[in-house]
């Protein structure tokens, strides 16, 4: 192993410089020669049919280039890319829309400016129809979105959710029982985890160019899977995807909302090849709301039975998820993603009910966390609720129901193998950092002033670096491509002649530091300086198969891929530098750029000495290969499961029930860490969308199906002034599904503190009667509580 | 119409529609694509550009309004290979992910500490109230205003690029 | 998010731009750009004429007109925000354009901009109805002055007739005003959900005069004409006012939004009464 230690070390990101002086290359900062610009008409009802459209003036204004309809392309079938659960979308609306927003024409112009001036000039008729909206009416089914068709897709099932596979005792009888003995409290809430439009600060942005000479095309996209998109543009078109060359350029921000195959991904396709011009669309942030996915949008009701001594005999949900109108990418296995975390950090009996209904609005699916914060949001809502319903400490009753750390593996309620854990190690040392106590006293010293303070704590266990590739069973493909079917990783190192290194990864970052970070663990593995190691990314043919950056998979999936690809390279440098040196291979130790004799110092040679002699495998020891790279894919045995406790304490505003944050802290554990002060900022992000959530943010529909959300002005996200600073620390307990002992961080920060926040208003307000407040916690919703809780 | 403005110091002259805003006329006429577009109303700031001397919204501000002043963006920030201390507050402190904001944080932070070079914790989190960040929640950006502030101030910046404690 | 096409005229005197405005049959008035601008990129204003007041000399200063205050036309938000001329003379004003939006839209927003736009949930209008401002307007017919109490007509809608421009802001000088609110974003930042500006004249320790105004919570900013009464006479203490908050929204019609129920904005009116007048007289 290499003395250069840069694991586990903090380095200046690589990606930092460009970036910060503007350099940075976003699919809107591409320029092609002769490119043109597209803009959408989009329908303004929720549920209607089209009658007619007219595009004579649109096609009559100079600079216009075109205008398609669905008539145009019919042809081009139905978006493929979705999971095979619900209503495929077509590419435009055909003859009936079910959202609002659902484009229903495009338009092709000299510029984005002209191209708008078209769409405005493009007439449609509408005959608009009952719009199904509120959830709990469309989980009713009188009035049905599809025609014919029941609004639930299905319901997944907490004891068998995979038919043939995973088949669990049913735990409702003895959940009954319980809840039937004199010695047992029930406590049950109905809550709401509201949608939210993930708003990634770049909004979504595509530029086709098609070339009939080649027979092929580049399509650059803003996208989370460049790979999968590729492949299903190849089978759209009926082109083979060795033709589709997708660029994800530098990603402002995905959350998820980037990992999706969208119409207009195929569109901008479809006119660059009618009209032999590169075809570029830059979504507005209006249309953001229409364009994109959404993510949450579940309403719920969480019961927990227990004795008055905190143990937890039953823990039950049951849930309506809004999936929207169309399926997509993930759509209904978002609620699963939920499911797999159900019974959280707990040994106990879990009963689940997730309900997959669809409504006239836009689509919903991943959204950072992805069904795995709402799941938490439930259970630890309920608990805290349980706790002050027996009179027992929040903190307490969490530890009485945890699994204990010498019971992993452990198998849970819903048939998940979980690696390791020590979840009450890892709360009390949040307890003691964050001195859970004086902060009790303080809120109490505080509550006899008149003021309203409140500590609000939650755990979490997360599932995320997926694999493992046995879940493709549950999934989807297109041509072979699809992501379950490769939730698999892949990385491929080579040391150029020069002695300087290329790493080429299947996934690529939308702000998680894949450069910085592969880079250190190449530059740990083989003794080559950070600053000589380049990280490729994002090429669907030049980057090697990659299934895509989502679900906190990319270290532990695509690292690892690129961890063992560092290992074969060393070996086989270790045997040219030992031919060189004339030392065994095993004695060769790398460090500084070179290689040297373990014990002679002196006896080196340098990087560019060993890369040279690859090259040139005259040199080489008789019978071996010349080159030196490698190329690993990595199939995890297992799914890594992050966990961690978070603490808020919060102070409300008695007469406007303003909610002021004030300290926040977080002990999280997601195995071993590369370079912590990344690690940190994913957990910033992660919790400050989490606190969004649960103060500020909410996509509101009308009965028509209006978003009124859809401006920054009335889908407030927090600004600088709305956060404090976050107190992080964390526990290391290493993953044994990877050689590198790492789990993941993207979702973290999200998953765990949504229901912290609303623990502690909660527990602000709890003395004056108040049980629960629904999300965002506006002030108008405290205050509203609190008023209710009095009278 | 014509316009002539002076861009990071150059002068620009062009022929605009007037409905031009000011963030296409940098990015589409001038090449200039490190100010961002990051919404529609003039909430989230990743337009931000300096107009004689004050930030401004370049995504609600016409070209032509710009005509005859001098406007510094992004590309104009550091001095040659010399990055600003606000760039280098950001590199060090870990005050960036995806990138997509950071422009036009960096210009509001310029402002900012142009204006006072030891701002509390408070005055930060206000003085860059008008960029949104998806990706920080804003502790590192205000860690990296921080670490400027002291570089501008002749001071060596406090702390480390991360802080968990164990 | 693109405007539609319009001419674009940069007059360099007030008359020019008196005469492009009288003379175009939708044409739009831009200083600062924050309320117009945004509506235009929507499309919801697709004006054929925009007139750019702000290359017009001598509109953009701040002076002491000894009994009051003149805020010119192109005076930015931040400018009067940090002037301390409308610090000491029209505190409420200042503080009302210090939580306008943020520091880029108080870089290029006017004061009399927002006053001129007349969003029923904008900061500085509550300003003006307490400081008994009086607006200056101007056409090709001359100047008029309007005072702020009949300016604010409805939604979006002012005292201004189409081809006048709002030139000047004047604020008598005398007593204490303050201003506060509760935003959007909680604490005082983005659109108020509720705010109150109070003006009371009560250097002899007896309230001798009072205005208050509220913002926020009905179809325009307005005077709470009860409110003021209730403090009136009294020594300005707590149950003076608590029963100035009490009549908050006497005579008005709450509106509610996303933001709040006619119910809380009620409240909230109340709240923003009281916390301003503990400003100036606590």
């Amino acid at each position: 192993m290499s003395t250069t230690s840069v694991m586990g070390g903090i380095v200046r990101r690589k990606e930092d410089p460009s970036l910060i002086q503007g350099k940075g290359n976003y699919v809107d900062d591409i320029k092609r020669r002769g490119e043109l610009a597209a803009a959408f008409v989009r329908s303004p009802f929720a549920a209607a049919t089209v009658s007619s459209i007219d595009t004579s003036a649109a096609l009559e204004l100079d600079g216009v280039h075109a205008v398609y309809t669905a008539e145009d392309v019919r042809h081009l079938g139905l978006n493929p890319a979705q999971v095979a659960v619900g209503t495929l979308r077509p590419f435009l609306a055909d003859g009936v829309v079910y959202h609002v927003g659902e484009a229903v024409a495009m338009v092709v112009a000299d510029n984005r400016y002209v191209a708008q001036d078209a769409a405005d000039l493009v007439y449609v008729d509408y005959e608009p129809g009952d719009a199904v909206v509120d959830l709990k009416e469309a989980f009713a089914d009188a009035s049905q979105v599809h025609d014919g068709e029941s609004n639930t897709l299905l319901t997944w099932s907490g004891h068998a959710w995979w038919e043939g596979v995973v088949e669990l005792p049913d735990p409702s009888p003895g959940i009954q029982e319980a809840k039937e003995r004199d010695d047992t409290v029930v406590v049950s809430l109905e809550m709401v985890n509201q949608r939210l439009i993930p708003t990634a600060i770049e909004p979504r942005a595509v530029l086709a160019d098609w070339n009939s000479g080649y027979g092929s095309v580049e399509l650059w996209s803003s996208s989370q899977i460049p790979h999968a998109l590729a492949g299903a543009i190849g089978v759209i078109f009926g082109i083979p995807s060795n033709k589709v060359r997708v660029v994800a350029p530098e990603v402002g921000g995905g959350f998820g909302l980037k990992l999706n195959v969208y119409p207009d991904e195929t569109l901008v396709c479809f006119a660059s090849k009618q009209l032999g011009r590169p075809v570029r669309w830059t979504e507005t942030r209006r249309e953001a709301g229409f364009a994109s996915i959404q993510g949450r949008g579940w309403i719920g009701t969480a019961t927990i039975t227990g004795t008055k001594e905190g143990k937890i005999l039953g823990y039950e949900l049951d849930a309506i998820c809004d999936m929207g109108a169309y399926s997509q990418n993930f759509t209904v296995a978002i609620p699963l993603l939920g499911l797999f975390v159900a019974p959280g950090q707990y040994d106990i009996p879990t009963s689940y009910a997730l309900h997959c209904v669809v409504t006239n609005t836009p689509t919903t699916d991943a959204y950072r966390g992805a069904g795995r914060p709402e799941a938490a949001y439930y259970l630890e809502r309920i608990i805290d609720a349980y706790a002050r319903e027996i009179g027992m400490d929040p903190a307490d009753v969490r530890k009485a129901n945890y699994w204990k750390s010498d019971q992993f593996p452990v198998t849970t309620a819903v048939g998940m193998t979980m690696d390791s854990g020590d979840y009450e190690a890892n709360l009390d040392a949040l307890l003691d950092r964050a001195g859970y106590e004086e902060l009790k006293a303080r809120r109490d010293a505080a509550r006899s002033e008149g003021r309203l303070l409140g500590v609000g704590l939650s755990s979490y266990v997360e599932v995320c670096g997926f694999g493992p590739s046995a879940l493709a069973g549950l999934g989807f493909s297109w041509g072979g491509y699809g992501l379950p079917t490769s939730f698999n990783g892949s990385g491929v190192v080579r040391v150029q002649p020069d002695g300087t290194c290329t790493v080429t990864i299947g996934t690529g970052p939308s702000g998680q530091s894949h450069e910085t970070t592969w880079a250190q663990i190449v530059a740990d593995g083989l003794g080559i300086p950070m600053e000589n190691i380049e990280v490729q990314h994002g090429d669907s043919l030049d980057s090697p198969m990659g299934v895509g950056t989502f679900g906190s998979r990319s270290i532990a999936v695509d690292g690892t891929a690129t961890y063992e690809a560092t290992n074969r390279v060393r070996e086989k440098a270790a045997t040219i530098a030992g031919h060189l040196l004339e030392a065994a291979p095993e004695d060769i130790r790398f460090e500084d750029g070179s290689a040297h004799v373990a014990g002679s110092p002196d006896r080196t040679v340098a990087w560019a000495q060993i890369a040279e002699s690859a090259y040139q495998p005259h040199t080489l020891p008789e019978g071996m290969e010349g080159g030196l790279e490698s190329s690993v894919v990595f199939s995890p045995p297992n799914a890594t499961w992050p966990f961690g406790s978070h603490l808020a304490l919060v102070e409300v505003d008695p007469e406007t029930g303003d909610v002021d944050l004030l300290e926040y802290w977080a002990t999280d554990d997601c195995g071993n860490v590369i370079n912590p002060m990344i690690v940190d900022g994913q957990l910033h992000g992660g919790i400050a969308q989490g606190v969004a959530q649960a103060l500020f943010e909410e996509a509101i529909y009308d009965e028509m199906g209006n978003l009124l959300t859809a401006s920054l002005v009335d889908y407030p996200l927090p600004a600088a002034g709305n956060l404090p600073m976050f107190s992080l620390d964390r526990t290391v307990t290493p993953s044994d599904v990877n050689p590198l002992g790492v789990k993941g961080i993207g979702e973290a920060g999200t998953i765990g503190a949504a229901q912290t926040i609303v623990n502690a208003v909660v527990d602000a307000v709890s003395h004056l009667g108040v049980k629960h407040i629904d999300m965002p916690l506006r002030p108008k919703r405290v205050w509203q509580a609190i008023e209710d809780a009095r009278n | 119409m014509e316009i002539s403005i002076s861009v990071n110091g150059t002068d620009r002259r062009s022929n605009v529609e007037p409905r031009t805003l000011l963030v296409h006329y940098l990015r589409e006429n001038l090449g200039l694509t490190g100010t961002h577009v990051g919404c529609d109303t003039g909430y989230c700031g990743a337009c931000t550009v300096i107009v004689d001397g004050r930030t401004v919204k370049s995504c609600t501000m016409l070209a032509v309004q710009a005509d005859g002043r001098a406007v510094q963006t992004i590309e104009g920030v550091a001095n040659g290979e010399e990055l600003h201390p606000v760039q280098e507050g950001f590199w060090e402190r870990h005050g960036l992910q995806c990138g997509f904001c950071t422009p036009g944080m960096i210009m509001s932070s310029i402002a900012l500490l142009e204006k006072n070079d030891n701002p509390s914790e408070d005055e930060i989190r206000h003085g860059i109230e008008g960029n949104l960040c998806r990706c920080t929640g804003y502790h590192n950006i205000v860690r990296s205003v921080q670490y400027a502030g002291a570089k501008m101030r002749g001071e060596e910046p406090q702390g480390a690029s991360q802080e968990v404690t164990s | 998010m693109y405007p539609s096409n319009f001419d674009y005229v940069a007059p360099t005197s007030l008359d020019e731009a008196l005469a492009a405005l009288s003379g175009s049959e939708n044409a739009k008035l831009l200083s600062g750009g924050m309320s117009l601008l945004p509506l235009m990129k929507m499309r919801l204003v697709r004006p054929t004429t925009v007139v750019d007041i702000s290359r017009i000399p001598g509109l953009d200063t701040i002076t002491d007109e000894g009994d009051h205050i003149a805020i010119g036309a192109l005076v930015k938000h931040a400018d009067t925000a940090s002037s301390e001329l409308v610090g000491k003379h029209a505190t409420a004003l200042a503080q009302a354009a210090g939580t306008t939006a943020d520091i880029q839209v108080r870089n290029q927003g006017t004061t009399c901009g927002s006053i001129a736009h007349a969003d029923l949930a904008a900061d500085q209008p509550a300003a003006a109805l307490a400081l008994g401002a009086t607006m200056v307007a101007a056409s090709v017919r001359g100047e008029r002055e309007i005072a702020a109490a009949d300016f604010f007509v409805d939604t979006l809608t002012s005292a201004l007739e189409d081809d006048e421009i709002l030139v000047e802001l004047r604020v008598p000088k005398g007593g204490k005003s303050a201003y506060a609110k509760l935003g959007r974003r909680g604490g005082d930042s983005d659109y108020p959900i509720a705010a109150a500006a109070v003006w009371v004249d009560a250097s002899d320790g007896t309230v001798a005069d009072a205005r208050i105004a509220v913002t926020g919570v009905s179809s325009k900013p307005y005077l709470a004409v009860a409110s003021a009464q209730a403090v009136v006479g009294t020594d300005g203490s707590g149950d003076a006012i608590a029963s100035a908050a009490s009549h908050a929204t006497d005579d008005v019609v709450v509106l509610e939004d996303l933001y709040g129920s006619v119910e809380y904005r009620t409240h909230l009116a109340s709240v923003f009464v009281k916390r301003a007048l503990e400003g100036v007289l606590g």
